[in-house]
């Protein structure tokens, strides 16, 4: 049974529909990347699956079993499904350890020994154990969003959102986040990334998605996509972003 | 191809933006304000003799009579030559062939004109303050600087204001946590919330808009006359705690509301995502964020408590306000509320300091780690 299904998902804002009517099945230790224009629904619709926002209609499983509709545990939903922000969002006024150290503590329980060595496990991994004590305004974009990752990571997640993560950073800051979630691909982690980088979509990604209008317009492996797009709508995206220089 | 996005014409834009170019001298401003520098110069020299001579008279030493006169006549003189260097600055600005060399000067001869005419007004303005002290027998100055009065009361003002500082110290403990719980209440999300948001709204909505004069009386005069057990036997300093906490909570649970809705939504996002409960994120997140931003309208508030704190008067409390207001009605004069007066600012200036590196402080910590 797929991990994650979306079945038939609408969301409105007001009279705007964001996403119509889409859906789509995720295999556990799979790696999804939704590509498309903006505002084509693709931060919405990762946003809805650990629901920061409301759908309108349809309804999302995890595991064969729904998650939206009134009586579902958000608190406890929500510890099992990590997301990244594209901006961060690190708590300015708790140090990297403090940020990874709060969710654990607070939700799980966890001792904060316990927590305090997992943390650093986790921040020698990405090279940023000698930060652990400094507060997220004296890091680079990178180095935050690489701390925003270990963040969600601190809680096992067992599905992890990606939302266009790399979007905020200069340029040469992406590889380090990249670096990453490669890592975490390897081993195994079920994840759906927004992104617009498609080189690493191609790279990493067992399916890509591409988004338009709010539905899942064309689907397949990177090959595919990138190498034969079959819809129009397809194929005119990837023509935009080769005359921009970016695939 | 179609027409290209910037026009051509390149020549006669050139000769436009050089025919533009020209040096301003500002030499009228100058010439006015060097004619003012001067009027103020003699006004301020007539004022400093005229004034200096009656000091003398009056038996104050001819040193702390003449000095203050000598530095202004200083000042002025010093303004005048300023505004003098200025105008002449101006004129050689009008003179000089070198455009650049003549921009320069003319940019000097402006700031200079700017600094003498500020420099000046503030001369005149102090000067007229000194003649209403020193007019009519210098009945201003008798009636609110008498110096042997003021010592005298002193001890007692004192000790008085102590009642001032138990009311501010314990009203404001008071109310930086009643108005937080205000503040969260006001701040609860969804239907179940609706009741104790709306209470709290009322509840702001009615201390806000009744004077803290008018709680204070209420308060102060209304509930002993309640019979309630408790209640209506406190004393008169704890009727003021009440009223001003009633006052102020309302005022500062605002403060705070702004506070936790200025925390950026994707703070609360990034909590809520972790599985934080919304009491979590408001404790560990939320609530910190916002104080961290609203310490200097908190403190603002503390220090207009504190003046507050005078306004107890009204139910007779002995704090200092009504203690000198006493001993003013017993010497028909006012001397020693001008004592008060003195001490509500000397305890406030350092207040607003404490503020300043307080948030200078918390904005470094943030910013540097540790």
């Amino acid at each position: 049974m797929a991990l994650l299904e979306i079945d038939r998902v609408t969301k409105h804002y007001g009279t705007l529909e964001v996403i119509s009517d889409l859906s789509l099945s995720v295999a556990e230790h799979e790696v999804i990347c939704l590509i498309g224009p903006s505002g084509c629904g693709k931060s919405t619709l990762l946003r809805c699956v650990n629901r920061l926002e409301e759908i309108t209609s349809g309804e999302i499983r995890i595991h064969g079993d729904r998650i939206t509709g009134p009586g579902v545990d958000l608190d406890r939903l929500r510890r099992d499904i990590g997301i990244v922000f594209q901006g961060y969002n690190l708590f300015p006024h708790m140090t990297v350890l403090e940020n990874t150290l709060l969710a654990p503590m607070k939700v799980l329980g966890l001792p904060r020994r316990a927590a305090e060595e997992k943390a650093m496990v986790f921040l020698n991994r990405i090279g940023l154990a000698h930060k652990a004590g400094d507060y997220p305004d004296r890091l680079s974009g990178g180095q935050q969003q690489r701390v925003a990752i270990v963040r969600a990571l601190m809680m096992d997640p067992m599905l992890l959102l990606l939302d266009e993560i790399t979007s905020a950073l200069d340029p040469e800051l992406v590889s380090e986040v990249l670096d990453i979630v490669r890592d975490l691909a390897a081993g195994g982690m079920t994840m759906i990334l927004a992104t617009h980088e498609m080189g690493f979509a191609r790279e990493v990604a067992n399916r890509i998605c591409f988004l338009q209008a709010g539905k899942v317009y064309e689907q397949g492996p990177p090959a595919e996509i990138f190498g034969n797009p079959q819809g129009e709508r397809t194929q005119a995206f990837l023509r935009s972003l080769k005359r921009a220089g970016r695939l | 191809m179609a027409e290209p996005l910037i026009p051509g014409d390149e020549a006669g834009r050139a000769a436009a933006w050089r025919a533009r170019s020209v040096t301003r001298t500002h030499r009228g401003r100058a010439g006015a304000t060097l004619a003012l520098a001067g009027l103020t110069f003699l006004a301020v020299a007539v004022s400093a003799q005229h004034i200096g001579s009656y000091a003398v008279a009056q038996g104050i030493s001819p040193l702390a009579a003449t000095l203050p006169g000598l530095v202004a006549a200083l000042a002025a003189a010093f303004v005048l030559v300023m505004a003098g260097r200025a105008f002449l600055k101006s004129l050689a600005a009008g003179r000089s062939a070198d455009v650049h060399e003549a921009r320069a000067l003319g940019a000097e001869a402006s700031l200079g004109a700017w600094k003498a005419l500020s420099w000046a007004g503030a001369l005149l303005i102090v000067t007229a303050l000194a003649w209403f002290m020193a007019t009519n027998d210098a009945a201003v100055s008798r009636t609110f600087f008498d110096l042997a009065l003021i010592r005298d009361s002193a001890v007692k003002i004192l000790r008085a204001f102590g009642t001032n500082i138990v009311i501010f110290a314990v009203s404001a403990v008071l109310i930086l946590i009643w108005s937080l719980v205000v503040a969260i209440a006001r701040t609860l999300p969804g239907e179940a919330g609706k009741p104790l948001r709306f209470l709290a709204i009322a509840y702001g909505d009615l201390f806000r808009g009744l004077p803290a004069i008018i709680t204070i009386y209420l308060i102060g005069f209304g509930l002993p006359l309640t019979n309630l057990p408790v209640l209506s036997n406190l004393s008169s300093t704890a009727y003021a705690i009440i009223a001003l906490t009633l006052t102020y909570g309302a005022y500062t649970s605002e403060v705070y509301r702004a506070g936790i809705e200025g925390v950026h939504h994707s703070q609360v996002a990034a909590a809520r995502s972790l599985g934080l409960s919304h009491a979590r994120t408001m404790r560990y997140v939320v609530v910190p964020l916002a104080v961290r931003n609203i310490i200097p309208p908190l403190m603002n508030n503390c220090i207009s408590l504190q003046k507050d704190t005078a306004l107890v008067a009204i139910i007779g409390t002995i704090d200092a306000f009504n203690q000198s207001k006493i001993i003013a009605a017993n010497h028909f004069n006012l001397s020693a509320v001008t004592t008060v007066a003195i001490l509500f600012i000397a305890v406030t200036i350092p207040q607003a300091r404490l503020v300043d590196r307080l948030t200078e402080r918390d904005r470094r910590r943030m910013r540097a780690g540790g």
